[in-house]
């Protein structure tokens, strides 16, 4: 008897620990209601944690940004996604970065051509420009405001990756879409259990 | 275990991972890749020079700009943005930087180039320090990749005194 008693808790812990690396590989296998909530849960989770950490990572509150006018053509085309840092650096002329201008609610990504940097106190004094663009970016700037300062600018570009925000633009511009791609992968979720 | 779901979901999340490896092996690529530019730029001539009515100082010039950016080129470049700004410093501020020109050179048959131009973008100085003013001009460069992380370099050129007198 002793040694059934034995080979069970063996058994059981052998599904537990199944049960445990299916949660984690996220792979298919029998799936429990449990395992489900629990298989749903670790995918937001984990999404969420690359999420933050990449914010921890490049120190920028928004590290990755979709690409949405023509104003850097040919350099960064609609749908592009930028990899933005933000570090202690000092902004140069020539360096791609993302500001947000008061009164705007979309950040705009453009090249600085002027730099100013105050002895006494560090700020700098910036002056973008799209590369596509015939004129610099004081006509986007708030009224009055001739100079983007280091409060504005949320980070800078450092990587490139072509087309993939075509995905996002696709979901804003359409939420249909969205919500049938949420639904399909939903049921795909809820029927596999095979 | 086997329906056309999952196997989909197999074929795409390694297609997937396979074209991000790629990416980033093409960005890794560009390491390899020493380029040895150069360039030069002579200041032809101070068109006009003034102080504008709010008291910056403002100096119109024409310039010849010859690099040669082929080495930059690689496999996985997109384009080059190429520009000359104007760098010096003043009592107020530690560093100024003046774009005068910048292009886009699209492909390598066009990186050596030579160009006569005067500035494009306007060159006021923060308050009324240039006469007389020593300047450095730097060729700067940022290579934008077809995929991966961005470059970017300069050369620091001969710098330029501006004249005691606006004129």
């Amino acid at each position: 008897m002793g040694w059934f008693g034995e080979t069970m808790d063996s058994v059981k812990s052998i599904q537990i620990r199944q049960a445990l690396s299916q949660a984690l590989t996220l792979g298919p296998y029998n799936p429990e209601p449990m395992c489900l909530i629990f298989g749903a849960g670790l995918i937001v989770t984990s999404a969420l944690i690359i999420w933050k950490g990449l914010i921890c990572m490049t120190g920028s509150e928004s590290p990755v940004v979709v690409v949405l006018s023509e104003s850097m053509e040919p350099g960064f085309a609609r749908g592009d996604i930028l990899f933005l840092h933000m570090s202690e650096d000092p902004i140069r002329a020539g360096e791609i970065v993302v500001f947000n201008v008061d009164g705007r609610d979309i950040p705009i990504v453009h090249r600085v051509i002027k730099v100013h940097e105050r002895k006494d106190t560090g700020e700098v004094y910036v002056l973008t420009k799209g590369d596509n663009n015939d004129d610099d970016d004081r006509a986007l700037y708030a009224r009055g405001q001739h100079w983007l300062q280091r409060r504005h600018i949320m980070g800078r570009a450092v990587g490139f990756l072509p087309y993939v925000g075509w995905v996002t633009i696709i979901m804003t511009e359409r939420p249909i879409i969205k919500y049938i791609l949420i639904g399909a992968l939903g049921l795909l979720v809820i029927t596999s259990n095979d | 275990m086997h329906s056309f779901g999952y196997r989909a979901n197999a074929l795409l999340t390694f297609a997937v991972t396979i074209l991000a490896l790629m990416c980033a092996m093409a960005s890794i690529s560009d390491n390899l890749n020493h380029p040895t530019p150069t360039s030069q730029v002579q200041v032809l001539n101070i068109n006009w020079f003034q102080k504008q009515p709010n008291g910056n100082d403002e100096v119109s010039m024409t310039m010849n700009i010859s690099a040669d950016l082929q080495s930059l080129f690689t496999w996985n470049t997109k384009q080059v943005f190429v520009f000359l700004a104007a760098e010096y410093g003043t009592p107020k501020n530690s560093l100024n930087q003046i774009s005068l020109w910048d292009g886009i050179i699209p492909t390598k048959e066009h990186a050596k180039f030579w160009i006569h131009t005067s500035n494009k973008y306007r060159f006021i100085d923060q308050g009324s320090n240039l006469r007389g003013k020593e300047f450095n001009l730097t060729l700067h460069w940022h290579v934008m990749p077809k995929t991966g992380k961005m470059f970017a370099d300069k050369i620091v050129m001969s710098g330029y005194r501006l004249p005691q007198e606006y004129r």
